[in-house]
């Protein structure tokens, strides 16, 4: 019989939490749920259907076609001397990462409302798995952009080949400004469901306030530029052209505002997540 | 035996606020907020409804539980178990006091959480292992023994939402009984599977506690299963301990929280709407001579009722309707043509029926006063909700331990006509 180690062990249960205490040593432990819990979405998602697995890319190839005839070709919004194509589906890939995660996040509670209340797990698992789930997806449209570049890079196109050893940077950058968000929403929710309605159109609404359909340089020195600085996500999205396709403009300036928020969203979002994660079940 | 301390609950309590909460929609929060912030009444507030209206689903609950203790705990729906459970389970947070366990926990509160019905069994296994703290390499050391506890090798890698629920029931347990833990918390799991699957997980929950030490804390209403595995009961009764101590009397108390357990009762003229006829109430009902409902072995129930007569009455009858602890109707006892009564009369008849067919447990009766028609017909005159008996220890003359399938009554008047040999087969 194995001896029972009292100070591995032991938990104590009580009303009082300690705000600062991220229990991020509790996730490591379950460090195998994160993997799980993402394979488990992958796997079960495309049974019974036809397509499967390629609506990953189907879905983002679609959306850039439509965004090039309507941006690119109607309204005449230049690509900085980029193919189309490329332009819109490096946007909208890195897009659907962004909102992936924020949006699955908001949805953590609400979604797993029957396995919380039946098992205890550190919850902060869930959105990890989000973020590892929207990165598996992500990889899988980036492996599109890299054929297209290789494509263009025939046709005399050249690209910053180096710059794209740095999107897993990126990815975590966003992945966690995305999360600490999207658990702050998720957190309120349980108590304001109609922040659930905000959620749907509000994600759509940001894109058009990121550098996605349109780059940041179309943008002149007025107020709507500066504006569209704050904006967290633009400076990763002009980033992410910039390193992959190599055109871009980027200031100083909007990278540590984007930063400054990422940390303080993530580190507020886990403190009010393991808050509201005490007692969520008496209120959802 | 080492006694030390797995479980050290101190003065646990929970606290509900009464009515709708949580539902509410941010405009409605704003309005209550700058209603209050005005000094105005809030226009969300729901009418006779206090704010600070409260009830505690725990209510200073403190006990400890020791290493290799298989714990049961009963009580009443709404008696705060499933709360305790959470909260030891760490699902919710209680609102005072502390617990503390010195262990890892395997909570059961579901069979097969977080099972996917497109995954195959032994995908699941290892979902439901993660969920419930295992790592890999320890489902991996497992997985031969929870598959073959199982019972279900045969489809063990087809999706699970083709089980039927016996198989995804076992296989569920399989993972959470395999599981290195060192307290096991199981709510009323076992409900699902077939007998002779009920019988090897207690056995395992047995050997569990016995042999690796292991603490069992489990909730169910089958007195039986709890009689098996459990040496000690908790009972939970509104949010309170009321008993801590031996499995029998912990039953005895459950049972005898039941309705009423007092030996007499006073009736209110209030009456279900159905019964029209007014022309008799029945008063009190008691066991005359008792001073609790608990009745041994042959012993007869003899019940004294109460009435006031306020119409004429020709050929009053009486019966008294029999259920079981769980609402299935037993029987009827009938008691035909008692007396013509007068109006403006007390009156009080005693009965007494035999228990020596029935099974030990708790039972409920309702007395109904009523006459007949001419050609047979039922009027009801008055019906009352009657006292609750408890029977225990039925006559030895029963050979067997009774089980719960058979019913609650030995019947009798079977008897054998005919025994003897047709033919010899050559096997010899």
């Amino acid at each position: 019989m194995s001896q029972i180690n009292k100070t591995t062990y032991y938990t104590l249960i009580s009303p009082e939490h300690r705000l600062c205490d991220l229990k991020l040593k509790e996730v490591i432990t379950y460090r195998e749920l994160i993997v799980l819990f993402a394979s488990k979405e992958l796997r079960t998602r495309y049974k019974q259907t036809i397509l499967g697995p390629l609506w990953l890319i189907i879905a983002p190839l679609m959306t850039s076609i439509m965004h090039m005839i309507v941006f690119g070709t109607i309204a005449g919004i230049g690509t900085e001397g980029m193919p189309k194509i490329l332009f819109y589906l490096a946007g909208n890939s890195l897009w659907e990462f962004f909102s992936g995660v924020f949006t699955r996040c908001t949805q953590t509670f609400s979604g797993n409302a029957h396995l919380f209340g039946k098992v205890y797990f550190p919850r902060l698992t869930v959105p990890f798995s989000y973020i590892l789930l929207s990165s598996f997806e992500f990889s899988v449209q980036f492996l599109i952009i890299i054929a297209l570049c290789f494509w263009f890079s025939l046709h005399g196109f050249s690209f910053p080949y180096a710059g794209w050893l740095l999107i897993p940077l990126l990815l975590i950058w966003l992945g966690l400004l995305a999360m600490g968000l999207g658990i702050i929403v998720a957190s309120l929710t349980t108590k304001y469901r109609d922040l659930n309605v905000l959620v749907r159109f509000g994600v759509q609404l940001w894109m058009y306030a990121t550098p996605i359909v349109y780059p940041l340089s179309v943008l002149k020195e007025n107020s709507l530029r500066s504006w569209v600085l704050i904006n967290p996500v633009t400076a990763p999205a002009e980033l992410f052209r910039m390193w992959v396709l190599g055109v871009g403009s980027i200031s100083a300036s909007s990278v540590v505002v984007s930063l400054t928020l990422t940390v303080i969203s993530i580190l507020a979002g886990m403190m009010i997540f393991n808050r509201i994660e005490r007692s969520f079940m008496d209120t959802i | 035996m080492d006694r030390q301390i797995m479980i050290n609950a101190e003065h646990l309590k929970k606290r509900y606020r009464l009515g709708e909460i949580g539902s509410t929609t941010l405009q409605h929060e704003l309005q209550s907020w700058w209603a209050e912030k005005r000094g105005r009444e809030d226009p969300n507030q729901k009418i006779g409804n206090d704010r600070t209206g409260t009830f505690y689903a725990l209510d200073d609950v403190s006990f400890q539980v020791h290493r290799g203790e298989t714990v049961g705990l009963i009580g009443a729906n709404g008696a705060g178990k499933s709360t305790l459970l959470k909260i030891l389970c760490r699902i919710t947070a209680p609102t005072e006091g502390r617990a503390e366990l010195y262990g890892r926990i395997t909570s059961m509160l579901e069979i097969g959480t977080g099972f996917h019905g497109e995954m195959t069994g032994r995908e699941n296994i290892f979902m439901n292992g993660a969920i419930l703290g295992m790592k890999r390499s320890e489902i991996n050391d497992r997985l031969e023994e929870i598959i073959e506890f199982s019972e279900v090798r045969d489809f063990i890698d087809t999706p699970v939402k083709r089980y039927s629920s016996g198989m995804y029931t076992k296989l569920g347990f399989s993972v959470a009984a395999h599981l290195d833990s060192e307290i096991m918390i199981m709510d009323e799991v076992l409900a699902v599977g077939d007998a002779a699957f009920q019988n090897k997980c207690i056995a395992r929950m047995r050997t569990a506690a016995a042999e690796e030490g292991r603490t069992v804390l489990y909730v169910s209403h089958n007195m039986n299963q709890i009689r098996q595995l459990c040496r000690r009961c908790i009972v939970l009764g509104h949010g309170t301990l009321i008993y801590d101590g031996d499995t029998e009397h912990a039953i005895e108390h459950y049972l005898g929280q039941y309705r009423s357990d007092k030996p007499r009762k006073q009736y209110s003229p209030v009456r279900p709407v159905w019964l029209e006829d007014h022309s008799m109430r029945v008063q009190y009902a008691d066991y005359p001579l008792k001073d609790n409902v608990f009745f041994y072995g042959d012993e007869s129930v003899r019940v004294r009722i109460g009435f006031d007569v306020y119409a004429d009455i020709r050929n009053l009858c009486l019966r008294v309707e029999i259920r079981s602890a769980n609402e299935s109707r037993i029987g009827t006892y009938f008691f035909y043509d008692l007396c013509n009564c007068l109006a403006g009369e007390s009156k009080e008849i005693t009965v007494e029926w035999s228990l020596s067919a029935y099974t030990d447990g708790t039972f409920f009766a309702g007395y109904t006063f009523f006459t007949r028609s001419e050609n047979g017909v039922n009027h009801n005159l008055d019906y009352v909700e009657g006292l609750t008996f408890l029977h225990a220890e039925s006559t030895p003359s029963k050979k067997l331990a009774w089980e719960s399938n058979w019913g609650f009554l030995e019947l009798s008047g079977g008897r054998v006509i005919d025994l003897r040999t047709v033919e010899k087969h050559g096997a010899e």
